[in-house]
């Protein structure tokens, strides 16, 4: 499988294994062609998850992971991908429809738009929130304070 | 006023015909007897039949529910924020409070996650005292779903029945580390605590104690005819819908698919026992009941090899007083009750975990209630959450 996709996408597909655990770290120019093919091709047919990672520090800053389990292979691989602050990329939707709630988190807490996706909003906090929580410049004990005492009517959450 | 009056019976009410008395016709379809238009309703937060700060706009046609949408994050904590500010064992108390009926499962997620980042294996004894508590917290969290759920449904006295004997469960874990609901059971490399005098037997009484209560549930349900009307092809799922859209745990195994990560990719020792994995059929909400129930039984059989062949030995494995793994991610998942609870780790280097992710199987699942409730009718709609088997502390984090 490995080297079926390395001969196809070239230097665009990288695939690593650690601890015993594979994965592919590809080009964002990839994202749906392969996660699609992944499905259709090669039967990982569950997506187990989507998340991401942020690097402040880099160029483009943020990771995003796609954790994927096949039923027939009993196998899991993982894709990752590495996108700009402000990029969005494709939506995984329209091939996991499970994908929708774990875009919207990645959304949330991340600010990663997803392209095509059917409800792009934040789903674990209130939609009018300022900032995405899980980004390295967002503290641990910031808060929307604006947020917080019209629609709770306390000076601070803290 | 007076034309309020004569709208307030609808024409279709009062028979067109002059000579004969007025009468209802519910026969002819174009003429409603009562005005029926879609109604918007908020079922929650504060709902006795949510579980929880959940709350679900419905939309209906009459009793019919032509869709739903769940709002969520009303116990959101922010638990990845505070793993990426506490050290790796810091934050191991914090997962008890994620699915709190099964803080033992969430424990033995994050510590065989961080074991497999370090490299490291917990010792046989370790991994036996944890098969052992781990399966006893799947019948626990089996047997509040299961008095919940009944509840829900109108069944009261199982609620009573399964909390009397979810109880002794409760005792041996307070006996074995000292809490009860959040039990940070687990240690990164193995168990703090060895077990108490008297434990084996303690399981082994709670074994044949519990045997015949499990019969005696199905004895109140299975073959009830309320219970079976209110169950039966009630949210069904198929395994195809299943698949799609990540379902995992009994809710996925009542729709056919014969899969548990404890036999498909097994975890700590439970290559080592025999046991069965039981799927339904109709993917609907009795055979999820069912499966649950065989499940329970299942886990007796662990927990019954698991007692009989503890090894001695030590239970904790050469870790370092600090942890620092080296840089590089882990996915590990483990089979909790609700599903498949997966922990994601990247690690750079330091002794905090760069990023980690919870993955959350009632999060997962609480996604398929649409497909399941659709066309259903609103009553169905409580009997469907409660077969999903959520925990809010879980869903929103």
């Amino acid at each position: 499988m490995v080297e079926k996709y390395k001969a196809q996408y070239g230097s665009a597909l990288d695939a690593q294994s650690y601890l015993g655990q594979n994965y592919f770290t590809v080009d964002r120019s990839l994202i749906p062609d392969l996660l699609r093919r992944l499905r259709d091709d090669e039967r990982f047919d569950y997506c187990v998850d989507v998340t991401a990672a942020h690097y402040p520090k880099r160029e483009k800053q943020f990771d995003v992971f796609w954790i994927l389990y096949s039923f027939d292979r009993n196998e899991r691989v993982r894709v990752k991908t590495q996108i700009a602050d402000g990029e969005s990329i494709p939506s995984s939707v329209p091939i996991w429809p499970t994908a929708n709630w774990l875009e919207r988190e990645v959304y949330d807490m991340f600010g990663i738009k997803f392209d095509g996706h059917p409800d792009m909003r934040r789903i674990l906090l209130p939609e009018d929130w300022k900032g995405h929580p899980l980004r390295k410049d967002y503290g641990i004990l910031q808060q929307d304070k604006e947020w917080v005492q019209i629609n709770l009517g306390i000076e601070s959450g803290q | 006023m007076n034309e309020l009056k004569d709208n307030a019976l609808p024409n279709a009410v009062v028979s067109s015909s002059a000579n004969s008395a007025a009468h209802l016709d519910l026969d002819t379809p174009d003429k409603p007897y009562l005005a029926s238009n879609e109604l918007i309703i908020n079922m929650g937060p504060q709902h006795p039949a949510t579980h929880g700060v959940l709350r679900v706009i419905l939309k209906l046609d009459g009793e019919k529910v032509l869709g739903t949408e769940c709002v969520i994050g009303y116990l959101h904590r922010g638990v990845e924020k505070i793993a990426e500010n506490r050290t790796y064992t810091m934050f191991n108390p914090y997962v008890d409070r994620m699915d709190y009926v099964a803080a033992v499962s969430n424990g033995l997620g994050y510590c065989q996650a961080v074991e497999k980042l370090l490299n490291v294996e917990a010792p046989p004894r370790a991994n036996y005292i944890r098969v052992i508590l781990t399966e006893l917290n799947r019948i626990a969290s089996h047997q509040l779903w299961l008095g919940t759920h009944a509840l829900d449904i109108g069944a009261m006295t199982p609620l009573f029945y399964t909390f009397r004997d979810r109880e002794e469960i409760l005792k041996i874990f307070e006996k074995y580390c000292g809490a009860r609901l959040t039990t940070h059971a687990f240690r990164i490399g193995g168990c703090q605590y060895e077990t108490y005098a008297g434990f084996e037997k303690e399981v082994k009484n709670f074994l044949a104690f519990v045997a015949p209560k499990i019969d005696e549930y199905e004895e109140l349900l299975t073959t009830n005819r309320i219970w079976l009307e209110r169950t039966k092809n009630v949210g069904t799922i198929s395994a195809e819908d299943a698949i799609a859209l990540g379902v995992t745990g009994p809710v996925l195994r009542a729709s056919g698919v014969k899969w548990d990560i404890r036999k498909a990719q097994p975890y700590a020792n439970y290559a080592d026992f025999d046991f069965e994995v039981p799927t339904g059929k109709n993917g609907d909400t009795y055979d999820r009941y069912l499966v649950r129930m065989v499940e329970m039984r299942q886990s007796l059989r662990i927990i019954e090899q698991a007692v009989n062949g503890i090894p001695e030995g030590p239970i904790m494995a050469k870790v370092p007083k600090v942890i620092k793994p080296a840089v590089g991610e882990i996915y590990h998942s483990i089979e909790s009750p609700k599903g498949e609870l997966g922990y994601f780790i990247v690690s750079d280097g330091s002794t905090q975990p760069y990023r980690l992710r919870v993955r959350p199987p009632s999060f997962v699942n609480l996604q398929a209630l649409d497909v399941m409730v659709r066309g259903q009718l609103v009553a169905d709609v409580v009997a469907v959450i409660g077969t999903i088997d959520i925990v809010l502390g879980e869903v929103d984090r």
